[in-house]
């Protein structure tokens, strides 16, 4: 309609242009909705001791036993450890852990004796533990080509500038390229039971269904897809620096082998913390009778490769049954108990502010 | 198009650029060369009518807006950012996602931009496309184009009610006068009608208009945005000039009124018109709590670094620490590992990449969001909208609304906005005596009763002969009394609807004529000869005469109603009318009975009013007869100006102050009727029915240091020279001529000090004076001044000076005729809304140019002042008298205030100073002291004040006490405190737009200034304080996950939290809780906020958002994130976790914090809130499972894939979800809890109150007021009068309750 109103319309949005002759006149007055006149019926709760009581004994009534159970559950985890850096003079990886080499070719061993006081009945699960290992370090979690792992043949001649300094040795393509994969974990365990009457039986570790199903069957894969001619599949590229074997020798088994290794899965999985355990083997039960491990001497035989010392780094074996909650860890469990308390606590005390000044408040007395 | 060198395109451009910026111009008509192509045309330099408002085109949109957004200081810290993130050895992520976030605010804000530059186009061509018409030399007539084609040069014929499509030198008009009336409503606001001269000579015009005989040149100054004032003239073949100002300028935008046809020649056209020179972009102006926001902003920016030099700090330390090279460290491309000081210092960027959200990107664009959703909501509030103009209370400025919500001081006209500024005719004193004008008050009196009652007083009044004057005297019939009450009922339609019909509402346009008056009149008309005139009939010719008031025909205006739709902002009586048809549509019979005759003359009867039968001042009823009319006849164009159409009944009088039109309806009420007002005449209707036509010579306009304006006719009969001029009483009583009362008779020696006894009388009835003076100019001393005058009009430099003096040297020695009392009546609500505004903790101050008397009996009218108060009474001639007289004040009212006696009373007191003394108090080295004493007192009422100190007085108290202040007006006089204050509020009334267009917010009645503050005012604060703190909490305490992580990775900087996720979670699963929140949260409802204005008080002064509630939101975020990250840390302390498998839980953990610690701070749960918090929910877990199902390698290295779907498989997860949450959130709930409990604040009792049904709440509320109320209403006197010693003693006393009480009755029946 005019020209000189622009800026003063504009600004509220309500541009009304209509030439001389034309247009109708409507009311502005404004619909009277519930919405619009900001009545939409509400609830409007008043957080005041009297309303919140019930919640924090609710709470508290509820955390207690759930604490109570995850406590229990926790105890209930049979978990032995083993420390075999070998930092110690006595210990009997000593003398492996002062030879440090990625490529030493002649294998270090070592064997270290336990006692486990309890028979494990259920399914053992085997870790292996790193401390101040950071595989959560920025460039060393990036260092990797998931395209290349997936089984992309493109990926595996020409991996990621992700991979850098780890993605060529000697102008081949690395597979499987990058940091991580470089300073995969190498060392071998294996456990024997010491039989009463001497003999040195060796208990049967399960290589598979260590690693997630869907990082096995989705996310890792070898090129070639089913090709069980790995060799050929991974031709043309090189074994990662620190490695002894290619890629395509890490098992024997061919479900078990090249990108879907599970123990070359597991390793891929970057742990979140600087101390961190990986699942290494599992011991199966083999009946309902005998208990997985019985109560006995166990050895533990290591071949030593994985050095540590460069980050004061330790070594651990863990024996460890699950739960529901997985591997044994107290601290969820006391949570739950103290917080369940602490709300009780609170409720008590919100019960007694309630009872001296809720009153107040419910009386028409607000003018205080 | 021809083709043509690139050499003569740049020629021709440059020669275009000089001719532009030539300080005069040359145009000539293009009606010689039309038809020729465009180059060789003598105007092609000027641009064409066509307008373009938009900002962007279509191709340079991206880069333009770019440009205009990288302005923000923000933006380009952010995109700086995402750059740095394409280094590789700071990059904390993928660089090409890093742009993301920046990506997604940048064009949300292009969004808007675009679709308002849309908008601009779309009223753009709408407006290019008007059709207007065009003379065109082929058709040898005026053709049908658009807008856009109009051009410099051309011939434009604008017909009545049409719009002015260009700047337009009026030619030719089709009254015979040569005038033509325009409304500039839409440059200006004023709806009032002004007139504009054509040129003549320059054309052949008789009888018909022939633009081709047009061969002078036209020579015009270069444009400019100023409205009022235009320099040309037009050189004929024969070198003949002839000048024209603005006078004979039609200006592009304008409406044509009462004319039926005008032809202009294009002086400017399109962006050239000084319409579109004036259209300036919207106002911006910062919040209060944007302001304090953004120094929160650099808290947050320090806070930044100082976690990222810790981030540095710690990777150098961690490096320095590590005893080898780890297989974890991984070397650069060529082996090459950096040393831990560099590897520090590039980590020092890396944390600013990864923490970067600790600086809310999005807050800003939240805050643009969430304020137009509280516009939305305040424009639509349905009690802000006035039914007698239609009008919406309108948001000018868009990004002040929490403003509202923390005024401390309140400054407000009086005129206009306190009162209705409808300006009723009351009594007045003529030689000294006084004429009271009973029947009228009565009258008025009347009118103010609601309706019921009125009727029974109507049904049971039997005429008493006390009241000499009434409507129906003629015929008595039933239908005529119906018609009376009608009359009565339809006034108080008006008076109802707030109507801004001020010209011819009902109430000023009839007077009562005073019994004794009118005998006066008649036998001073019988005895008076013609050479020397009754002083009586003198007075009431000045009245009729001495002002600005546009005649016109009630038939011939107004008929836009069906024309044109209007803009937001002109509200004019218009709606007021056709609001008034409609209602009158129920009361059908009535209407009739009105078309049967409603011109019809009733006079006084005789038998009421015996003496002079001879007088028959008509009764007009100018309401009523133009709104039926309104009704009948609006499609015409009708617009007669014959001077036989002019009955006077059909008259209806435009003025620019409803004073104006008052008094011309006074003097129409006792015969002088102004019948028409041509710049050189004025033509008025004397009782006897004879009809004088005064010459004029000229007007002395009204201005603000004269505070008078003067008309000087020559009498047509006595053929004098005649000033009559009018004004405020302390400018006219000086300018009084002594000699010439001195040969006068004794009696009439007092008539000065008579009529200052009476004009005291008014004002302390709060009444509006105005004196009322004559002279008589001699010939010679016309000739003379004349010269002067003349010499002064033309002058260039400093022009208004020298016009001004000759006004002055004029208004000398002039002869007191009489003065008038208008009375300006309070607006509805009035003293309702000061009150509650008043216990919401504002100061109110009124600065008003009237009469301290004026002022002081509004304040007691309309509460600010109370009978109880200690009116402090400042008025200093003096400095040093003043200075004293301040100190002593102050002393008096500083012991006052800490005796222990008046604890509950200190606000009593008031002050009232007056503008000669406010000037004292204002200077440099005494501010300080007066503000000390003004900030004691309750009110502080300054009279007599002049627009600009009005805005120093604002500017003084918002400087010194760090105030947010508030100022409403209404007038143009306003216009430069509503600029001063912090929030302007304009009050679209009776006395133009100006304030209304300077304003941030405009209302449409002072009452509604309650609603705004304590309602919506509140709200808005609340909610945007509670937002923005929420917001920085929401960053902190999600950036925070990702910092603590940091001291377990070495300080390597990474985010265990997918980065998609990271945007998604801030982008989309956090963003609209908060929005909504700061659109729709409620903490009290409407009804609580206005039953206990004391809830205002919470957003006053620092408010709720304040360093404190800042700070501790943030400690609050670092512990929650601190719960958030180190449980689920606890609890997979050396287990097989991963890196994002441990950052899932965290991340939903921190969701569902950010969203219940919201949950907690929203306090009325609606629909919407319900939805969008659970769609918020919703999102995330379909968002983020879809994600991690489908993005097996997409985004490495977090490789989402299935680790929810696990993560959600595992009790774990809920377990650590549900106790992480309660741990986060219980100090906070429970510190919300034991305040609620232990000491609740009064917007929890509040909120306690609304709980209620509404009876008991209403009990409850009216407790809680009169509680208050009690404590502040107790009564108290100062111990000690202060020092009378003072030369100007400072008049301290309780104002005595009579006058007030006198005030009571007259404003309340």
């Amino acid at each position: 309609m005019m020209a000189s109103s622009y800026n003063a319309k504009d600004e509220d949005g309500h541009i009304t242009v209509s030439g001389p002759g034309g247009g109708t006149l409507r009311s502005k007055k404004p619909e009277n909705t519930a919405f619009k006149q900001q009545r939409l019926p509400a609830w409007q709760p008043i957080l005041t001791a009297g309303t919140v009581l019930p919640a924090f004994f609710i709470i508290g009534l509820l955390f207690i036993p759930i604490g109570i159970g995850l406590f229990v559950t926790s105890n209930n985890i049979k978990e032995f450890e083993v420390d075999y850096t070998g930092v110690d003079m006595s210990s009997p990886c000593f003398n492996c852990s002062q030879n440090f080499s990625w490529n030493s070719t002649k294998p270090c061993t070592c064997t270290i004796p336990f006692y486990l006081d309890q028979p494990y009945e259920s399914n053992v699960y085997v870790y292996y533990g790193l401390s101040n290992f950071y595989q959560n370090h920025r460039r060393y979690v990036k260092s990797r080509d998931d395209s290349q792992l997936n089984g992309d043949v493109n990926s595996l001649m020409s991996p990621s500038k992700e991979c850098e300094p780890y993605a060529f040795h000697e102008n081949k393509p690395i597979a499987p390229c990058g940091a991580i994969a470089n300073s995969m974990f190498n060392d071998t365990l294996e456990l024997f039971y010491n039989d009463p009457n001497g003999t040195r039986i060796p208990i049967p570790l399960n290589t598979t269904g260590i690693a997630w199903w869907t990082d096995k069957h989705v996310k890792f894969g070898n090129p070639g897809g089913n090709n069980p001619n790995l060799t050929a599949a991974f031709q043309g590229t090189t074994k990662p620096v620190n490695w002894r074997r290619p890629v395509y020798e890490l098992d024997a088994d061919p479900g078990n082998n090249g990108f879907i290794n599970e123990d070359f899965i597991v390793w891929m999985r970057t742990a979140a913390l600087p101390t961190f355990r990986k699942l290494y083997r599992i011991i199966n039960k083999k009946s309902s009778m005998v208990p997985t491990l019985p109560r006995g001497n166990y050895t533990l035989e290591v071949v030593y490769n994985y050095p540590v010392r460069s980050f004061e780094g330790r070594k651990r074996v863990i024996l460890s049954t699950i739960s529901w909650m997985g591997g044994k860890n107290p601290f969820l469990g006391i949570a739950y108990i103290t917080v369940g308390s602490v709300c009780f606590f609170l409720g008590v005390v919100l019960l007694i502010i309630h009872h001296k000044c809720g009153n107040r408040n419910n009386s028409a007395d607000i003018s205080n | 198009m021809t083709w043509r060198s690139p050499l003569a395109l740049v020629r021709d451009a440059l020669r275009g650029q000089r001719a532009r910026e030539k300080d005069l111009r040359n145009l000539a008509s293009n009606l010689p060369y039309e038809g020729l192509e465009r180059a060789k045309q003598p105007n092609c330099y000027f641009p064409g009518n066509a307008i373009k408002t938009t900002k962007y085109t279509l191709l340079l949109f991206i880069p333009m807006n770019l440009f205009e957004q990288f302005h923000r200081l923000a933006n380009i810290y952010f995109v700086g950012l995402a750059i740095l993130n394409f280094v590789p050895v700071v990059s904390a992520f993928q660089p090409e996602v890093a742009l993301i976030p920046i990506c997604v605010v940048l064009s949300l804000t292009a969004l808007k931009d675009a679709s308002e530059d849309f908008r601009r186009y779309q009223s753009d061509r709408k407006l290019n496309n008007t059709p207007c018409l065009i003379y065109s030399r082929k058709e040898q007539q005026f053709i049908k184009r658009h807008w856009k084609d109009v051009r410099v040069g051309d011939f434009v014929k604008v017909v009545c009610n049409e719009i002015v499509p260009a700047d337009l030198l009026l030619l030719h008009t089709s009254d015979p006068s040569g005038v033509c009336h325009i409304e500039t409503s839409n440059l200006d606001g004023e709806i009032n009608l002004k007139q504009r001269k054509m040129m003549s000579g320059v054309c052949i015009s008789d009888p018909e208009f022939e633009p081709e005989s047009f061969n002078s040149a036209v020579v015009c100054e270069k444009p400019n945005n100023n409205l009022n004032h235009f320099k040309c003239y037009v050189e004929k073949p024969n070198k003949e000039k002839v000048g024209a100002g603005i006078e004979s300028l039609l200006l592009r935008g304008c409406t044509v009124r009462n004319t039926d046809h005008a032809v202009g020649f294009v002086v400017y056209a399109g962006h050239e018109t000084k319409a579109m020179l004036n259209n300036k972009g919207p106002r911006y102006k910062r919040s209060k709590l944007e302001r304090k926001l953004n120094t929160d902003v650099i808290f947050c920016v320090i806070l930044l670094f100082t976690m990222c030099l810790i981030g540095a700090l710690g990777h150098f330390l961690w490096l320095q620490a590590l005893p080898g090279v780890p297989p974890y460290l991984v070397p650069d491309g060529n082996g090459h590992l950096d040393s831990p000081s560099l590897s520090g210092f590039y980590m020092f960027f890396t944390m600013i990449i990864l923490l970067q959200i600790l600086i809310p990107i999005s807050l800003y664009v939240s805050i643009e969001l969430v304020k137009i959703g509280q516009i939305f909501f305040i424009t639509n509030d349905i009690d802000l909208h006035d039914e007698g103009t239609d009008s919406r209370v309108q948001c000018k400025a868009l990004n002040i609304t929490e403003d509202l919500g923390q005024i401390e001081y309140i400054f407000s006209d009086k005129t206009g906005t306190l009162t209705e500024n409808k300006m009723v005719f009351r009594r007045c004193s003529i030689m000294g005596t006084e004429y009271a004008h009973k029947e009228n008050a009565i009258r008025l009196a009347v009118l103010d009763v609601p309706e019921s009652e009125e009727e029974v007083i109507f049904n049971q009044q039997p005429r008493p002969p006390r009241i000499g004057w009434s409507l129906d005297t003629e015929d008595s019939n039933p239908e005529d009394t119906r018609h009376h009450h009608d009359n009565r009922r339809k006034s108080k339609v008006t008076g109802n609807a707030q109507s801004d019909a001020a010209f011819s509402s009902l109430l000023e346009a009839v007077v009562i004529p005073d019994r004794t008056l009118l005998q006066q009149i008649s036998r001073a008309e019988s005895s008076s000869s013609s050479r020397n005139i009754d002083p009586h009939l003198d007075f009431f010719l000045g009245l009729a005469i001495c002002n600005t008031v546009v005649v016109s025909v009630a038939t011939a205006q107004r008929q836009r109603v069906s024309g044109v739709s209007r803009s937001d902002q002109t509200s004019n009586p218009l709606d007021t009318l056709s609001s008034l048809v409609k209602k009158s549509g129920s009361r059908q019979h009535f209407f009739t009975s009105w078309q049967h005759k409603p011109k019809k003359n009733r006079t006084i009867s005789e038998d009421s009013v015996e003496e002079e039968d001879h007088v028959k001042p008509p009764v007009k009823i100018e309401g009523s007869g133009e709104t039926n009319k309104l009704h009948t006849c609006s499609l015409h164009a009708p617009s007669q100006c014959d001077k036989s159409a002019m009955t006077p009944d059909n008259l209806s009088y435009e003025a620019e102050s409803p004073d104006e039109a008052a008094l011309v309806y006074a003097a129409k009420a006792y015969g002088f009727t102004l019948l028409a007002r041509t710049p050189d005449s004025v033509t008025v209707r004397l009782p006897s029915g004879e009809d004088l036509v005064f010459q004029v010579l000229d007007t002395l306009t009204f201005d603000y240091n004269r505070k008078r304006m003067s008309v000087l006719v020559r009498h047509p009969i006595t053929k004098e020279y005649v000033l009559y001029t009018k004004g405020a009483d302390h400018a006219i009583m000086e300018l009084l001529a002594t000699p010439y009362a001195e040969h006068l008779s004794g009696k009439q020696k007092n008539i000065a000090a008579d009529t200052q006894y009476h004009l005291d009388g008014y004002a302390k009835e709060g009444l509006r004076t105005l004196c009322f003076t004559k002279k008589v100019v001699s010939d010679k001393a016309y000739e003379s001044w004349s010269v002067n005058r003349q010499r002064a009009l033309a002058a260039i430099d400093n022009r208004e000076e020298l016009v001004m003096d000759t006004a002055v040297q004029l208004e000398t020695d002039l002869s007191l005729l009489g003065a008038t009392g208008i009375e300006d009546r309070l607006q509805e609500s009035v003293p309702e809304t000061i009150m509650a505004l008043r216990e919401a903790g504002i100061q109110v101050w009124v600065l008003t140019g009237d009469k301290t008397e004026t002022a002081v009996n509004i304040g007691y009218a309309c509460r600010l002042l109370e009978e109880e108060d200690l009116v402090i009474n400042m008025s200093c001639g003096n400095k040093f008298a003043f200075t004293s007289m301040l100190d002593c004040t102050l002393e008096e009212v500083r012991r006052f205030s800490e005796d222990p006696r008046n604890v509950d009373t200190t606000q009593n007191i008031s002050l009232v100073i007056d503008g000669h003394t406010l000037t004292l108090a204002l200077s440099s080295d005494l501010q300080k002291r007066f503000v000390d004493l003004a900030k004691r007192c309750r009110t502080v009422l300054c009279c007599r004040v002049t627009p600009l100190q009005k805005s120093r007085v604002v500017t003084v108290v918002r400087e010194k006490l760090n105030v947010m202040t508030l100022a409403v007006g209404d007038g143009a006089n306003d216009v430069s405190m509503i600029q001063a204050a912090d929030v302007g509020i304009g009050i679209s009334g009776q006395e133009g737009m100006q304030a209304v267009m300077a304003s941030d917010f405009a209302i449409s009645r002072f009452k509604h200034l309650k609603k705004l503050l304590l309602v919506h005012g509140h709200w808005c604060y609340t909610r945007l304080a509670s937002m923005i703190i929420y917001f920085f909490y929401k960053n902190v305490a999600y950036v925070n996950l990702l910092f603590w992580h940091q001291f377990l990775c070495g300080f390597s900087g990474t985010a265990m939290i997918d980065y998609w996720l990271m945007i998604f979670f801030n982008l989309f699963f956090t963003s609209v809780p908060p929005i909504m929140f700061g659109i729709m949260d409620k903490d009290v409802s409407a009804e609580m906020l206005l039953g206990v204005p004391e809830l205002y008080r919470t957003g006053q002064g620092t408010g709720e958002y304040t360093f404190k509630t800042f700070w501790i939101s943030m400690l609050d975020a670092f512990y929650q994130s601190l719960v958030c990250f180190f449980i689920p840390y606890l609890a997979y302390q050396d287990s097989d976790i991963d890196v994002f498998t441990f950052g899932t839980p965290l991340n939903t953990i921190s969701f569902f914090t950010i969203l219940l610690h919201l949950s907690i701070e929203i306090k009325a749960w609606t629909v919407v809130h319900w939805v969008i918090m659970l769609g918020s929910v919703a999102l995330y877990f379909i968002v983020t499972l879809a994600y991690s199902a489908i993005c097996v390698t997409c985004n490495p290295p977090s490789n989402p894939y299935w680790i929810l779907q696990r993560q959600m498989a595992d009790p774990m997860f809920y377990l650590l979800c549900i106790i992480t949450t309660v741990v986060a959130l219980l100090p906070r709930y429970m510190f919300h809890v034991l305040r609620n409990s232990i000491a609740p604040s009064p917007l929890v009792k509040a909120r306690h109150l609304d709980r209620l049904d509404p009876s008991t709440r209403d009990q409850c509320m009216k407790m809680w007021r009169s509680f208050r109320g009690i404590a502040q209403v107790k009564p108290s006197r100062l111990s000690t009068p202060p020092s009378p010693t003072l030369e100007t003693p400072v008049d301290i006393h309780p104002h005595s309750p009579t006058t007030f009480d006198i005030m009571w009755d007259e404003r309340h029946h």
